[in-house]
């Protein structure tokens, strides 16, 4: 029983990160229909920030929960403005081109920001201080869960219900909402449509970092290409879930956590990804919209 | 309010798709608290005219200005659609463009988009200004509601209302941006008359209450005879016709237009 509590957590954990940089992935198709290949790549950078960000703080004495805010919240900061960046760069010149344009143009970013961290990094792997600390109350509990795990799925839960809060009830969420039905009436009724793209670049990109760094912190090591694998799994839990709908990315992040952690538990670790995309390809033959989405029928 | 200022003022209005000349120097003009209608057949260019004034096309030539009551003219050209709401003036769709997935109340509240400032800041620590805000932003838009008897349905998903009202909540929409020119897209589109009779109304409360300026596509001719003080007339692109209703009628262009040309016996 212990050993299946075991995986069932390790797989919340690893599904809630996955969560929070699907959500980044499916705000943004929701709005722009485009899938942001470069959405990985900023997690990556948020985990490289706060790694330098840490060590430079640690240097001038600072430690515990402190560090992991401040951290966390340069990390942050960063990686929104590296997505504001990209949106305006690749993604705007090419508002009114064919769709494959700015798919290409989003691969184009995703390999040159992962060189360009390779060139102006390292091709190594660093280690990433463990900036959350183990709590005392989970003692009793250690050896099925740890706290950088607690750490995780409570931040993930607590952003999540912010994130749908703010999407619900704010005016810019209104606006966003309305813009992801219909652009040209949005823009028709005075929503400046430019501005809440930027928003939503900024709000997932801050969400992607906040999962690179808990998650680098739990695992403790970087390199360049995490942004790669980590936004392939997570790009994987927004189609799962359905893409467009931000209750489906938490939902397919879960579900995707789970499988990989059971299947590595059970099965063998050699074989984590073929379940993971068995799964996708098992869901998307009986629910091609994902498990949440609906199947709209294209308006003419 | 003087009637002769003019609200809108289109001239010499051209606008080519490839080789398509779809509108062929149109000229039109609304004035202040005036209601004007825009008819014409199938295909004349009635609504590309509405997409060059809203800023969804470019239009090849002409200029566009409008006159928001005291303030200075506005010239449309190359203004991008959101820019040319925050000026004053709002518009429908011949088919029905809600918000669909949002309340009834949502689709009114975000086109106060452009009459409100607070930033995601603001809506992240619910500042006291942010809440002030936001509490008048619901009971404005509550107050439109009630205006064009939606107010009923709040709390209803928008494709949840019958046809009528959610032509009704069309306007009401447009109307939370605070225009003084409207432009009606077939707002009486596969009404019943009963709803037209109500629609006849709305409009003219408009216009009388609302003081508002409201150009009008429309086929329904018995609603334009009744609420027009002028009628254009357009057929492949250019203005064939204007005048009062009653000239209308009799203009023999009109007739052409619309029934063909008469055989000589």
């Amino acid at each position: 029983m212990d050993y299946f509590l075991e995986l069932f957590l390790g797989g919340l954990t690893r599904g809630s990160i996955y969560a929070l940089i699907a959500l980044g992935y499916t705000m943004v198709y929701g709005i722009i229909e485009l899938i942001n290949f470069a959405h990985g790549e900023v997690y990556m950078i948020g985990a490289f920030t706060a790694l330098i960000v840490a060590s430079v703080l640690s240097l001038m004495g600072m430690s515990g929960f402190s560090l992991l805010i401040l951290a966390g919240l340069i990390a942050v900061i960063y990686a929104s403005a590296y997505g504001y960046t990209i949106e305006k760069v690749a993604y705007k010149p090419l508002r009114q081109a064919p769709r494959l344009s700015p798919l290409i143009s989003a691969i184009g970013m995703s390999i040159f920001l992962q060189n360009y961290v390779l060139l102006s990094q390292t091709s190594d792997f660093l280690s990433f201080p463990a900036l959350i600390e183990e709590f005392e109350f989970m003692e009793p509990v250690s050896h099925i869960m740890r706290s950088s795990e607690l750490v995780i799925v409570l931040t993930t839960a607590v952003v999540t219900a912010l994130l749908t809060l703010f999407i619900k009830f704010s005016r810019i969420g209104k606006a966003m909402r309305a813009t992801a039905q219909d652009k040209t009436m949005a823009m028709l009724l005075g929503v400046n449509v430019n501005r809440v793209i930027s928003v939503t670049f900024i709000i997932g990109s801050g969400l992607a970092a906040v999962g690179g760094v808990l998650i680098s912190s739990h695992i403790g090591q970087i390199n360049f290409y995490i942004g790669f694998i980590a936004g392939i799994k997570a790009f994987t839990a927004a189609v799962l879930g359905g893409i467009g709908s931000i209750p489906g990315a938490v939902l397919g992040g879960l579900v995707l956590g789970w499988t990989e952690s059971f299947a590595t538990g059970y099965v063998s670790s050699d074989y984590e990804d073929v379940f993971a995309f068995g799964l996708l390809v098992f869901i998307l033959i009986f629910r091609p919209a994902g498990i949440l989405g609906r199947t709209t029928s294209e308006k003419v | 309010m003087n009637k002769t200022q003019p609200a809108l003022e289109v001239k010499g209005l051209t606008m080519d798709f490839g080789g398509l000349r779809a509108l062929d120097h149109i000229d039109l003009e609304v004035r202040q608290g005036e209601i004007v209608a825009l008819i014409g057949p199938n295909g004349a260019g009635k609504t590309t005219f509405f997409n060059c004034i809203t800023g969804i096309y470019e239009p090849t030539k002409g200029d566009m200005i409008i006159h928001p009551r005291g303030k200075e003219p506005v010239r449309l050209n190359r203004l991008k659609p959101n820019i040319v709401t925050e000026h004053g003036l709002a518009r429908t769709f011949q088919n029905i463009r809600l918000f669909q997935k949002m309340t009834v109340l949502e689709n009114v509240m975000v086109a106060r988009h452009c009459r409100t400032k607070s930033g995601i800041a603001g809506a992240i620590f619910r500042t006291p200004k942010t809440r002030k805000e936001e509490a008048e932003m619901v009971e404005f838009s509550y107050g439109l509601l009630e205006k064009v008897g939606l107010a009923q349905y709040v709390n209803e998903l928008a494709h949840e209302l019958p046809y009528g009202a959610q032509r009704r909540l069309e306007i009401a929409r447009a109307m939370a941006t605070e225009p003084f020119l409207l432009l009606l897209d077939e707002p009486a589109a596969g009404m019943n008359p009963k709803e037209t009779n109500e629609l006849d109304k709305l409009i003219t409360k408009l216009q009388v209450e609302d003081k508002l300026a409201i150009l009008l596509i429309e086929h329904d001719m018995k609603l334009v005879m009744s609420i027009s003080n002028r009628i254009y007339v357009m057929d492949y692109g250019s203005m064939i016709a204007q005048g009062t209703p009653h000239e209308i009628a009799e203009n023999p262009n009109v007739i052409k237009a619309y029934l063909g040309e008469a055989f000589d016996a």
